[in-house]
Parts: structure tokens; sequence; C-alpha cells
């Protein structure tokens, strides 16, 4: 595989090891952008093993990061300087605390990893650093007891380990808190955004086009009357939904997604009637109307709803107990719509 | 802003207090500060923030702590429902089942 990071190679006992740079470079940018907008996500890997940070020796500390393309970015950009190595395990590209809940940043990858580059005989010292989000599938005195090497567990953020390497390796009460902030919310808006959109892409014709079927004034006066009227619901509740509701997430009332969704999903049709009573007769249109205040809070929460699988707090109980009402709610909010919009489609 | 809780009430953690070594490692994994140290034993004091990623029970040597683990994905229970499997990287995995080599999508 061809690893435009690879910028030499450092002789070792136990034969070359590929040396990379700390320096990221637009490639390297403009991967994670993509990355962010899911393009090419699942595939934006490096190849797993060991790799050599500036110059270093049988002291230097080993650190273990995942082969998703983006995390192994976030370490070497934090390391400038500094001279490490880098064990990358195969984790089937995916980033380290998705793959330390799957197993497959795991006890054993990382045994097998260590075994493989023959570690042992590169560095005098039985330690490795370990991020601490790799807990999940990492168990630390079983792979004391299998390798004798002792897992520390660093840091969550990279940007974290200079200060965690310099303090002897010792991570502060704040270094070892998830957060979920405003910026961290919105770099997971877009992957949302474009599921939700390929979607739409079906969806959003059909509503246009039924938009002019049993118009009183003729197909194409319905088509931009109903028909665009149902395009700016749609396309509300997916503003609503995937990306209002993630920004707003720690001010929107309740604590269930599907609430938050919701409750915003009702704000964005109330702002979509006041702009539709401009060109729509409401008096005649009311079952149109009426039928997006079920139909868009459904879709919005529905979208707020999945964006559990994104945040960093949620817990699969909590999920299970919130979808246990949300999602008949939202399955009966969907039809009632469905049903009003079908019947304003005809009855008047 | 303080710390962002998910639903109250619902964490399956548990901690058996006859068995804590007092080794300190689950306070260390915790990403939410759920457990905290007293007179060398463990103890749960914000359980409500726990989102039971497994990490402490993961690395409990005495196996003092238990957590039903799973990924707070509602993309993952709907996937599981449907029967979805090892397709996506989105499914509830139940521990030690082999883990699935495919992944096209999520997280």
């Amino acid at each position: 595989m061809n690893q435009p990071f690879i910028i030499g190679s450092v002789q070792t006992p136990v034969g070359d090891v590929p040396k990379i740079s700390s320096n990221l470079r637009w490639p390297d940018h403009w991967g994670s952008i993509k990355a962010r907008w899911g393009v090419g996500r699942m595939h934006y890997t490096v190849d797993p093993g060991l790799y050599a940070l500036g110059n270093p020796n049988d002291q230097s500390p080993v650190l273990v990061t995942a082969n998703y393309k983006m995390s192994f970015d976030r370490l070497r950009e934090n390391l400038s300087n500094r001279n490490a190595w880098i064990l990358v395990l195969d984790t089937k590209g995916i980033n380290v605390w998705c793959a330390a809940g799957k197993g497959t940043f795991g006890t054993d990858e990382l045994v097998r990893r260590v075994e493989f580059s023959q570690l042992n005989r590169m560095v005098s010292h039985r330690e490795l650093i370990l991020p601490q989000l790799a807990g999940p599938g990492v168990t630390a005195h079983k792979v004391k007891k299998r390798i004798g090497f002792k897992v520390i567990f660093g840091p969550i953020q990279a940007i974290d380990l200079p200060a965690f390497l310099d303090a002897g390796k010792k991570a502060t009460h704040q270094m070892r808190q998830k957060t979920f902030t405003m910026p961290e919310r919105v770099v997971l808006i877009p992957v949302e955004l474009v599921s939700a959109l390929k979607w739409s892409l079906l969806i959003l014709p059909c509503f246009f086009l039924l938009g002019g079927l049993g118009a009183p004034s003729g197909f194409w006066q319905g088509v931009l009357n109903d028909g665009i009227f149902a395009v700016l619901n749609l396309l509300g509740a997916l503003l609503a939904g995937a990306v209002l509701t993630p920004i707003l997430l720690p001010w929107l009332p309740g604590r269930a997604f599907s609430h938050k969704g919701l409750i915003m999903g009702l704000i964005t049709t109330l702002f979509i009637t006041c702009f539709g009573v401009f060109y729509l007769d409401i008096r005649k249109d009311y079952m149109n109307v009426l039928a997006w205040f079920f139909l868009t809070p459904a879709l919005s929460a529905y979208l707020a709803m999945n964006f559990t699988g994104a945040s960093t707090y949620t817990s699969l109980s909590g999920v299970r107990k919130e979808m246990r009402w949300a999602v008949p709610l939202e399955i009966i909010g969907g039809v009632a719509g469905l049903t009003l919009w079908a019947g304003s489609r005809f009855a008047f | 802003m303080g710390k962002m809780i998910y639903l109250k009430d619902v964490v399956t953690l548990k901690l058996n207090k006859e068995k804590c070594s007092g080794c300190g490692m689950c306070v260390i994994v915790c990403p939410h500060a759920v457990l905290n140290m007293n007179n060398r034993k463990v103890h749960i004091e914000n359980k409500d923030a726990c989102m039971e990623c497994g990490a402490c029970a993961m690395n409990c040597p005495t196996e003092a702590l238990t957590v039903q683990a799973g990924v707070g994905c509602a993309a993952a229970v709907i996937n599981s429902a449907l029967g979805r499997e090892g397709s996506c990287c989105c499914v509830i995995e139940t521990q030690n089942e082999p883990v699935k080599d495919q992944s096209n999508s999520c997280c």
C-alpha cells in the first residue's frame, strides 16, 4: 500500500522499521474532511504494524493506536519532535473507541501485534501506552499475564499526550473525561446528514410530484403549492433532526434525543407554516398543513434518535428505553401525517 | 455547561464491594467519572453518567464490577431487531461472540 507519510526507515535488531513523519500535509487534511462527509470513510486505513516516529531507541515509549487513518494522524501530529514507537493495530479501519466496543481493538489483537512485531527485542522496558478509550476492548491485567507488557491507559485525546508523557505518564482528571462540546458535535453532523440526504433523494421527488395529484387548480399549480410545501417541510425535518438538534443538544428540553428532536421538529414546522401562509390557502389546505405537523416532528425525532450513536454519553439500556416509546410514536406520527396528507389530496 | 446526563435510573452497572481490591483501574478507564476511590475501595459516585461502555468491568481483575456493556446507538438496536448482522458495524454484539470482519457503515 502506498503510504506517503513514510519518510524513511530505522534500523533495529529485528530489521528495518518504517519511519513516519509527524507533519500532516494537505492530502491528510483533505482525507479527514472527506471521511467526515462519509466519503470512503470505511476504507480510510493505515497498514497495521510498527512504525518509528523521530529516532526511537530501546528506551522510547510505545504508543498504540487504531488503523483508522484519522486516529493515526491525530496521534502523529501531536508528537512532533518526539521519539516514539507507534504500534498500529488492525481495527478494520475503525476508530479506537468504536473498535474497542466491537472488540477489534482488543486484548487478542494487541497481544498478536506485539508478538508479531517482536517488540520485546525492540525495547528494554515493558510498557505499552494505550488511548484510554481502548478500555472497553483491552483488559490490562490479561495483557500483562500473557506477554509481560504493562498497559498504561493514556489520555483520551492525543493532543494531551505531550503533557501526559512529560508528567511521567500521569493523566489529569480532565484528560480522562470524554466531553461532547459544540465543536465535537458539529464535526459529526455531515456524516448523519449525508446518510439522511441519500434517502431524501428518493422521497423528495415523490412528494413533489404527488403534490400535483388531486390539486383542484391543476397538476402544476399543485406541484408549485403543495409539492414545494412538502419539500420545504422534509428539508426542514432533516435540518431539525440532523443539524439543529445535535448543535442545540444540551439546551433542548428532555433527556431523550427523540424528545429533543420532536421539539425542534415542531418549532421548524411552525416556522415553515408561517412561511406557507404567503402562498397557501390555509382554510382550504388545513389538512395539508396539519399533516406536516405530524410528519415533520416525527421524522425529526427519528433522526435525532439516531444521533445517540454518534453521542459520547448514551447507554444501551437508555437507548432501548427511549426507543420503546419513541419508535411507536414516530411510526404513529408518520402514518397519521401521511394519511392526512393523502386525504388532503382528494378531499377538499 | 455541566456534564450531559442521559436517561436516569436505567444503567446496569453493579459493584460488589466485597470483591473490590482497590486497584483503581476502573477509575482510570471510566470516561465519565462514574467511579471514585474511597477508603481503598471503589464506589459508584454518579451512576446516571454511566454509558455502559464496559471498560471498568473489562479491566477489573477481581470481577467486582459488572455491566451489560453495549453501544448506545439507536441504529444498532434497529439493525439488530431487523436481523442484520455483521454487514454493518452498527449492530449490538453480545459479548463472547466472534467479531465480524465486514463493516460498511456507521460509527
